[in-house]
């Protein structure tokens, strides 16, 4: 097997061993990146110097006898909205297109203190926005598996690259549903994490409620070792919650006997297309052997979860993207006077559907209109959050599918922005609710990946991975590659 | 038609915490530009605020001094709009659930005591400055320095019960003391610590219903703010008058031209599209913090008014002036703890003191004088050491150089002469050298006696006991 091919704690294995050096991981790595690169462009930013010498110095450390965390040494590829100091952090816009940060994001520093070897930036969906990555101002990225498809969105960049072998490991953001529907649709594992789980500090914020940060990897062991890296209480942040973090490789022991697991049947409704539908029928038959009990259940405000969603988001990005205005860095594009500046800015700066939720945003928070929308929506919002408390009162962990569909083929919605976002219906409410879900991969199809998600209690990650660990144990899908 | 003034007062106070509101920058005024800034108060990508405690405690000090509710919940809120001064272009502010409501100041007006209401006080993030190479209108170009975006500033709104710019001026003063003696701002209307907008309408005496507003800004001054009020009101009666009606909008005071020109209009009103700041949980206060705050407040101005003239029986203006400011009353309360003659304390504070300090331009903390300092020059002018025309220039040296009274007199010699016989000897000097004057008093000029005493003094240079040379020189010129 190919250094490129193998997972985080295999490669963990071979440098505790001594078998190889971070350098020569790190080569593969760039090897690869250099290999495949060109067919799927993943990256935004590609930093092979800056790797090799952050993974020699790792080497060194290691010789010298020092103590170092299960991360280091082993190549990362990180969303281009999450900040590196010195590096280019893009959003994938043309208004951050030469941004180089002063500061580091909370979790970079974090990994840094793992060991942390930077590979590149990854292409996203511009400021997150969208569930393909063709709104990337720069360029498409392409599905590994079919270089004709979608990869998915926004962290369609990390998720190739993870599918790709490009990384070890990759960092996504996800607002609703951009880490779990990209790792679904490219064959890999991902964890949107509790709400207040993991410090947005440095992520270019989107929709500010609705953020969080969470690892995309080859499979569930990976994620909990990345996971546990990243998360915790931040002071620079007032909605990270200050709880300890547990060590999530504990709950990897394959035992769910008696787990009691909901099948929400919204989420198995209309719109979910067959081969999807059947592979998480497949799942059911798979964990009630394992000796979970499955059985439906109702979250029944999920019909409105999208709409509640595509007016919340949109307000909360409206704000968060008004500082993008060519005054203090970024692109500036000078007018005659103060409004032309900011106008010619921000028309020429970022990309249509940007604009589009911009607007959808201003207008549900204008006067007149702030009730009957925003205000609204957050009500909404409450009635699906206590859906979901109150079926995980009675359940461990839900389960449904990732997306409705596989990969579609690139150009297949982009110009018809509703259809694309119904891409989201099975990952949204989870972002409203602020719970933690994780998608793996729970099949195939023609070639093409299907996941499964499961959802949790807030803070409970620690269970999910369990019931992921011993589903995708009982599996090989996982440990498929995509012909590249 | 007699017209009945309505003024409402929006006053900012900058919150003397040692770093801004939402990040740990400094917030020491007067620094290079742009030295005080990181990336959350640049509003960078990716940043995120974090509540300064200190601030909020500042901020439930000052209401309570206001008499304010504090509340037991509040939370901040977005105010969205576009402006170079805004690092995020939004503001970080609290829309519908302040920190505090329904307080009042006291003022008097023509001896009667009356309560300006105070709406709401809420807690928010100050905005950086704009250097304009120009007038805002003529310029080509600005400059921004962003050292103050993300100061603690309060925002103190009152009711419309103010009646006049002379009222809005003593409620402004009031406002002032009040928070001065808190010790949350220096509260300076020339370092902008201090700022005042404010409401205007006019309405025929007797109705109960409001006029049209106007909105007056840029009244950087005490004395600003009473002119453009007074012109703003005279402009609105003439509209009025004239048949017209007054229309809604922002005006802008012009100093220079001692008028008010309108800057935006209803048209172009702001839609602040305000929402709750989703990066911050909300404000939970509880009874108990309040309660310890409350006890940790000094005297109040009115209170401590009050004090002076019921202990010490000082008259209703010498009060005033002792409580201006919090470090005055301290020094008054110090020196008369040392020195119990609270009047003659209180006169040499009221003239010497305030001389001084208003010729400097300095506050009484700027300068080296003590309370101890004071109440031994004044213990020496009691026992005759030195005269209190001598004792104003010690006072003066004292001021400047914060040596104690004995060692100034001693060191220059000014010790009064008391001795009669040192007296008798110069009287008799200047009688001598004075054949004229002392004609003309023996004639009946008493103006001669003060020509001759002014030479005695002269010759003493101003150390001789007047009393006692008044005294010797009628004796020797009757004989």
């Amino acid at each position: 097997m190919k250094l490129y091919e193998m997972t985080l704690a295999e490669l963990q294995a071979l440098l505790a061993k001594g078998e190889v050096t971070a350098r020569e991981v790190t080569e593969a790595f760039v090897r690869r990146v250099e290999e495949v690169e060109g067919a799927i462009h993943a990256l935004v930013t590609f930093t092979p110097e800056l790797a090799l010498s952050q993974a020699e110095e790792i080497d060194r450390r290691r010789r010298a006898g020092e103590p170092l965390s299960p991360l280091a040494g082993l190549p990362a590829v990180i969303k281009d909205n999450i900040v590196t100091q010195g590096i280019r952090t893009t959003c994938s816009s043309r208004i951050l297109e030469n941004f180089v940060p002063p500061y580091d994001a909370t979790v970079v520093e974090k990994l840094k203190k793992a060991g942390l070897v930077l590979l590149g930036k990854a292409n996203l969906d511009e400021f997150a926005m969208g569930s393909s990555v063709e709104n990337s101002a720069f360029f498409k990225t392409l599905n590994p598996w079919d270089l004709s498809r979608v990869p998915g969105g926004s962290s369609g960049g990390s998720a190739a690259a993870m599918a790709a072998g490009e990384a070890a490991y990759t960092l996504g953001s996800d607002t609703g549903g951009s880490v779990r529907q990209p790792a679904a649709l490219c064959g890999v594992v991902g964890m949107k994490p509790t709400y207040g789980r993991v410090s947005r500090y440095g992520l270019v914020a989107f929709a500010s409620s609705l953020d969080q940060i969470g690892p995309i990897t080859r499979d569930v062991r990976d994620n909990a070792l990345v996971l546990g890296a990243i998360a915790g209480h931040d002071p620079r942040d007032s909605t990270a919650a200050p709880l300890e973090v547990p060590d999530y490789t504990t709950f990897l022991d394959g035992d769910i006997r008696g787990l009691r697991i909901g099948l929400p049947r919204e989420y198995l409704a209309a719109g979910i297309e067959a081969p999807v539908r059947q592979a998480v029928e497949e799942a059911i038959r798979l964990l009630s052997d394992l000796g979970a009990e499955v059985e439906e259940c109702s979250l029944p405000h999920t019909e409105y979860a999208l709409s509640a969603y595509y007016i919340i988001a949109p307000a909360e990005a409206s704000s968060n993207l008004a500082r993008y205005d060519g005054v203090r860095y970024g692109l500036r594009v000078a007018g005659d006077d103060l409004i032309s500046t900011y106008g010619q800015t921000r028309r020429q700066g970022f990309g249509a559907e940007v604009k589009r939720r911009v607007m959808l945003g201003t207008y549900a928070l204008s006067s007149g209109y702030y009730d009957a929308y925003y205000l609204k929506a957050q009500k909404v919002r409450t009635l699906i959050r206590q859906d979901f408390d109150r079926a995980l009162a009675r359940y461990d962990v839900l389960l449904t599918p990732t997306t409705p569909t596989t990969a579609f083929k690139v150009g297949e919605k982009v110009d018809d922005p509703l259809t694309m976002y119904m891409s989201d219906v099975c990952t949204v409410p989870i972002n409203l609710a602020g719970v933690p879900a994780l998608s793996i991969p729970g099949g195939f199809h023609q070639g093409l990946p299907i996941g499964i998600q499961f959802i949790g209690r807030p803070f409970a990650e620690g269970l999910l991975y369990r019931v992921a660990y011993a589903f995708e144990q009982s599996t090989a899908f996982h440990k498929q590659r995509p012909p590249l | 038609m007699e017209y009945e003034t309505v003024i409402g007062l929006e006053v900012h106070v900058e919150l003397k915490t040692r770093s801004k509101v939402f990040c740990s920058c400094s917030t020491t005024f007067g620094a290079e530009p742009n030295t005080q800034v990181c990336p959350v108060c640049l509003g960078l990508p990716g940043v995120l605020p974090v509540l300064n405690e200190k601030a909020v405690e500042y901020a439930i000090k000052a209401a309570l001094a206001l008499n304010c509710q504090i509340a037991e919940y509040s939370k901040f809120d977005r105010k969205n709009y576009f402006y170079p001064d805004m690092p995020k272009n939004y503001q970080i502010s609290q829309y519908d659930l302040p920190l505090a409501t329904g307080g009042y100041v006291e003022i008097e007006v023509n001896g009667e005591k009356k309560r300006i209401r105070i709406k709401r006080l809420h807690l928010e993030e100050d905005t950086g400055k704009l250097l304009h190479s120009a007038d805002v209108a003529a310029a080509e170009s600005s400059l921004v320095d962003f050292n103050r975006a993300g100061v603690p500033l309060i925002e103190i709104v009152s009711e419309p019960d103010i009646r006049s710019p002379e009222e809005a001026k003593l409620y402004l003063t009031k406002l002032k003391s009040i928070i001065e003696y808190t010790g949350v701002s220096d509260v300076k209307m020339q370092e902008g610590s201090l700022r005042c907008d404010a409401n205007v309408s006019i309405r025929p005496r007797g109705s109960s219903e409001f006029g049209t507003r106007t909105e007056i800004k840029n009244m950087n001054s005490f004395r600003a703010v009473q002119r453009g009020l007074e012109y703003e009101v005279e402009r609105q009666k003439k509209v009025v008058e004239a048949g017209g009606k007054v229309v809604q909008e922002t005006r802008h005071w012009d100093e220079n031209r001692g008028i008010t020109v309108p800057l935006r209009s209803k048209e172009e009103a702001h839609d602040y599209r305000y929402f709750p700041e989703p990066d911050l949980v909300p404000l939970v206060i509880s009874r108990e913090r309040v309660e310890e705050i409350r006890s940790q407040l000094p005297e109040l101005p009115d209170a401590r008014k009050a004090r002076l003239m019921a202990s010490y029986n000082l008259p209703a203006y010498d009060a005033e002036v002792l409580t201006s400011s919090k470090a005055l009353g301290d020094f008054f309360d110090a020196t008369v703890a040392l020195f119990p003659e609270a009047k003659t304390v209180s006169n040499w504070m009221m003239s010497e003191l305030m001389k001084y300090l208003n010729a400097n331009n300095l506050e009484i903390q700027e300068i080296p004088l003590t309370p101890k300092d004071l109440a031994d020059l004044l213990k020496l002018i009691d026992q005759g050491t030195i005269s209190g025309k001598i004792a104003k220039t010690v006072f003066e040296e004292m001021c400047a150089t914060g040596e104690p009274p004995e060692k100034i007199v001693r060191e220059k010699g000014l010790i009064q002469i008391t001795d009669e016989g040192a007296i008798a000897q110069v009287v008799a000097e200047v009688i001598a050298a004075n054949p004229q004057s002392v004609a003309d008093y023996r004639a009946g000029k008493e103006k001669a006696l003060t020509f001759l005493v002014g030479q005695v003094m002269k010759a003493t240079r101003g150390k001789a006991n007047p009393e006692a040379v008044n005294r010797i020189l009628r004796e020797k010129l009757r004989s």
